[in-house]
């Protein structure tokens, strides 16, 4: 399962077996190829591909943590990095839960994120792929004026950690994509919209619907008003569910809560939501986009509930905050590649799907607001205090029905008050490539800022 | 970095196949970072990482390929891999001569962060700890973040072009919570420059950190934000980025070529008040989206896009340029040798105007004053912008009266440009950004005078 990948396997624990008396050595080795084809007007605009490979050592010596990574896998950069972790090691202050994961019994799922099939695709086919996908979208709609864009991308990436407490874990996943962004109607009314296809393999890949869903979303906004400011019900597309999901996930984060910064400090046990809210960080489920069989750390990856019929359950935590907080890890050690030390994230975050359609969803609602897009997550959302504020775009619902599109204006709420305020749960749960899921969700009492 | 004998031989094997332009973009970088939380400090990180990215154009189409191995074998093997990407017949072979192009330094770094003991660097943090827990009771939890960057670049291309730069860029941030009745609140100050340790010169830790807890602490009686349409007031040096998003990307000459900018056949026309000239500069001193040359190998420029209200200018890279069959810009940039680069801004900032801004403020019966904008996000083809107020007032009767909590504000950028109605005599840069797009990251600057938009959605949610 973890086949091409045992040179950096043992690259990693070489290193880890470099460990000195009175210390914890961990490496971090990481290889990825990745090719991406962009056409614009039936031509290939640019076509890109590389591999790279780096290193980041974690060293723990005198209860203090130091650490250093390189673009590189040469012999000599790997000791000099080893030797700055360490000389870094020497400059954090001392504390007492400082460590490295250690092995813990849990056993990795049986997943295989791989695909041999996809480095074997043909690099023509891939460009005949984002041709295609841009054809197709030009084809939609006799109002579709332009495509911004037209891609194909993949890449395979292999990592391994390895640590001198024992922990020895390889992995390598797969993945590739076609995405598309159109643009529809004259200059005077102008929309956009994109939609995308994921999968391990090109044969997971749906074209049409990358190219359906560019069409119609870009198509549905024309003609869009700035909407008079209400406080209505909101209707989230699946893919802004999984946007705010992910917002929330951040807040679930065991470090946060440790250090005070979490919103749900001191809830376990208490309702935060509704009883048809459950939430599960699940990176062992094979359909998963962040599906993972070990974390960041090499633990094995676990299904946490974090949120059950309302209730919250539990935050998610690393070998570190885990030990700080008195409890064991989930698991949920993550890294932003080889240049970051480990901190701690959702990967496959899901609420668990009801049983209304979306069509249901909007007929339940009656008069609201179906949200399609949302913009500013990261500059008016503060998961600290909870305010949300974000700019949108979307479709009046009048009568359980579509009718007419919105834009320029902005949704907002609390975090707090959001998950208390969920009326409907969709059936439609679609995988996402995000460490969140998204279906159809309902939430009433959310303020609409335009005229 | 690299001999130039073999970047003349590199670059010949990129064009074996018959390219029209060939590219090596070489780039060692090395970085350091601290990070004090909860009281410690966490971790000293520091890494390195280099290699060069090879583009070769054929046509109108663009092949790369980059590698972390910079022996000659192996920037050929990227070369050929880059050619073959650009995949076109043809053949011949193509000498290139390189001549080095000067271009002076934005300024001169004092003291190369390599060259500071770390001890130095951490000693900051505890500084800046210590200085926002005395601030008041109500701070619960404080975060500073210590970081510097060295970037060799080498930029040769077939066009004869042989430029390198040495970019040095320090930066501190702090973070607080502030915990009160109705909650945790935050609040947030950052410096950066193109400037070694001696930005800890003029810049005092301590006045950061009590700046970002007093923040916090101001937003703890912060009402909820209004919502709806009102008259905005944005202080010098907080807002910069309202132009970064309102018209900044719409003036990229890649969104103009693709017909996905709302600013597209608009050079000549009346695009924004009056009282608006828009400058993207990348020459400007230490600032912080400041480079002598950009990731192309061509000179920084100071541009100015919009002059009293009339578009003047869009920003190019090569690729846009050669396709209008002009020159560039100096705005080429790319986050890394693994990245093409494209049309990106540098430092964008508006001029001082005339008006006191204390006088702005009394004239607004009714409205918002924004004191820190965060980041923010636009749709260049319809031009609609957001970004996010961080630290808000109301302003009634003339006066700034109660905090505000955290919200987005959205317009749309040709409106919003025309809506200034007050633009101040005062002017300040503002705090050091990270611009994404494509998902690649420059660091960028911005700045403005005092002004007011006489409307703005305000995204509260106030009944």
């Amino acid at each position: 399962m973890s086949g091409g990948n045992s040179d950096l396997l043992e690259l990693a624990t070489r290193v880890a077996g470099w460990a000195q008396d009175g210390e914890q050595v961990e490496a971090y080795v990481a290889r990825g190829r990745e090719t991406e084809v962009r056409v614009y007007e039936g031509e290939v605009e640019s076509l890109s591909s590389a591999e790279s490979a780096g290193i980041g050592i974690r060293v723990v010596s005198g209860s203090r943590q130091g650490f250093a990574y390189a673009g590189s896998l040469d012999a000599d950069v790997v000791h000099e990095t080893l030797d700055e972790a360490r000389d870094n090691a020497g400059f954090a202050s001392p504390d007492e839960w400082v460590g490295l994961a250690g092995p813990d019994g849990v056993a990795p799922a049986d997943l295989d994120l791989w695909r041999d099939d996809l480095a074997a695709y043909p690099t023509d086919v891939k460009v005949a792929r984002a041709l295609e996908l841009e054809r197709a979208v030009r084809a939609g709609d006799s109002r579709i004026r332009a495509v911004e864009s037209a891609e194909w991308g993949d890449a395979a990436v292999e990592s391994a950690v390895a640590s001198s407490t024992g922990i020895r874990a390889s992995s390598r996943r797969t993945v590739c994509y076609l995405s598309a962004s159109a643009v529809a109607g004259s200059a005077a009314d102008t929309q956009t919209g994109s939609g995308y296809s994921v999968g391990r393999s090109p044969d997971d890949l749906d074209l049409d619907k990358a190219a359906g869903d560019a069409v119609r979303r870009a198509t549905r906004l024309l003609g869009a008003v700035k909407p008079h400011s209400a406080h209505l019900s909101v209707v989230f597309e699946p893919e802004i569910t999984a946007t705010l999901l992910a917002v929330i996930g951040g807040t679930l984060d065991g470090e946060a809560v440790l250090k005070g910064r979490s919103l749900f400090a001191d809830r376990v046990g208490e309702e935060v939501s509704v009883g048809a809210i459950t939430l599960v960080d699940d990176p062992t489920d094979p359909e998963a986009y962040g599906a993972a069989r070990f974390d960041a750390e090499g633990l094995a990856t676990r299904r946490n509930v974090l949120i059950e019929a309302g209730v919250l359950r539990e935050f998610l935590y690393n070998s570190y905050s885990a030990r700080r907080a008195g409890t064991v890890s989930t698991a949920s050690a993550v890294r932003a590649g080889f240049k970051s030390a480990p901190g701690t994230g959702a990967r496959a975050l899901t609420v668990v799907p009801g049983q209304h359609s979306p069509e249901e969803i909007l007929a339940l609602v009656g008069d609201g607001l179906f949200v399609q897009s949302v913009s500013g997550v990261h500059s008016g959302v503060n998961p600290v205090s909870g305010d949300f504020s974000v700019g949108a775009e979307g479709v009046l619902i009048r009568g359980g029905e579509l009718a007419g599109p919105v834009r320029e204006f902005t949704i907002a709420s609390t975090i707090q008050r959001m998950l208390s305020g969920v009326v409907a749960v969709g059936s439609d749960l679609e995988r996402l490539p995000s460490s969140a899921a998204g279906l159809t969700l309902a939430i009433a009492d959310v303020s609409m800022s335009g005229e | 970095m690299i001999d130039e004998s073999v970047i003349e031989g590199v670059l010949g094997a990129a064009l074996r196949t018959g390219g029209d332009f060939a590219e090596v973009f070489a780039e060692d970088r090395r970085g350091s970072a601290a990070r004090l939380d909860d009281g410690r400090v966490e971790d000293l990180a520091s890494g390195r990482d280099r290699g060069a990215g090879i583009r070769v154009v054929v046509g109108e189409t663009t092949g790369f390929a980059h590698t972390s191995d910079l022996s000659e074998p192996g920037l050929r093997a990227a070369a050929e891999a880059a050619a073959a990407a650009a995949r076109r017949g043809g053949g011949g072979v193509r000498t290139v001569a390189l001549s080095r192009v000067n271009a002076p330094p934005p300024n001169d770094v004092a003291v190369l962060p390599e060259t500071v003991a770390k001890a130095e660097k951490v000693a900051l943090l505890r500084r800046a700890d210590e200085a926002a827990r005395a601030t008041g009771g109500a701070i619960r939890q404080v975060s500073a973040v210590y970081g510097d960057s060295r970037r060799r670049i080498l930029v040769a291309n077939s066009e004869g072009v042989l430029a390198t730069d040495d970019q040095v860029k320090t930066r501190f941030a702090v973070s607080c919570v502030a915990s009160g009745d109705a909650g945790l609140q935050t609040g947030r100050e950052s410096v950066g420059a193109t400037v070694g340790f001696e930005l800890f010169d003029r810049v005092l830790v301590e006045e950061l950190a009590r700046s970002a807890a007093s923040r916090a602490i101001t937003k703890l009686s912060a009402r909820p934000a209004p919502s709806g349409s009102l008259p905005v007031v944005i202080k010098q040096g907080s807002g910069g980025v309202l132009f970064h998003e309102a018209c900044g990307h719409g003036l990229e000459a890649d969104h103009i070529a693709k017909d996905v900018s709302v600013f597209r056949g608009k050079v000549g026309q009346m695009v924004a008040s009056p009282l608006v000239t828009l400058v993207d500069d990348g020459t400007m001193g230490p600032e912080w989206g400041s480079l002598a040359i950009d990731d192309e190998g061509h000179p920084a420029g100071r541009n100015v896009l919009i002059e009293n209200g009339v578009l003047t200018e869009y920003m190019w890279d090569w690729l846009r340029a050669r396709q209008e069959g002009r020159l560039g810009t100096g705005n080429g940039r790319r986050e890394s040798y693994q990245h093409l680069p494209m049309v990106r801004m540098t430092n964008t900032y508006v001029l001082a105007g005339t008006s006191d801004p204390d006088e702005i403020v009394r004239q607004t019966p009714h409205g918002v004053y924004v004191a820190q904008l965060g980041g923010g996000q636009v749709n260049t083809a319809t031009g609609d912008f957001v970004f996010g107020m961080t630290e808000a007032y109301l302003i009634e009767d003339g006066h700034i009266t109660e905090p505000l909590r955290d919200a987005n504000l959205i317009g749309n950028g040709p409106d919003v440009l025309r809506n200034i109605d007050a633009v101040a005599a005062d002017f300040a840069m503002g705090m050091p950004g990270t611009c994404g797009k494509q998902g690649q990251g420059v660091p960028v600057g911005d700045g403005q005078p005092t002004l007011r938009v006489s409307a703005l959605t305000v995204g509260g949610t106030a009944r």
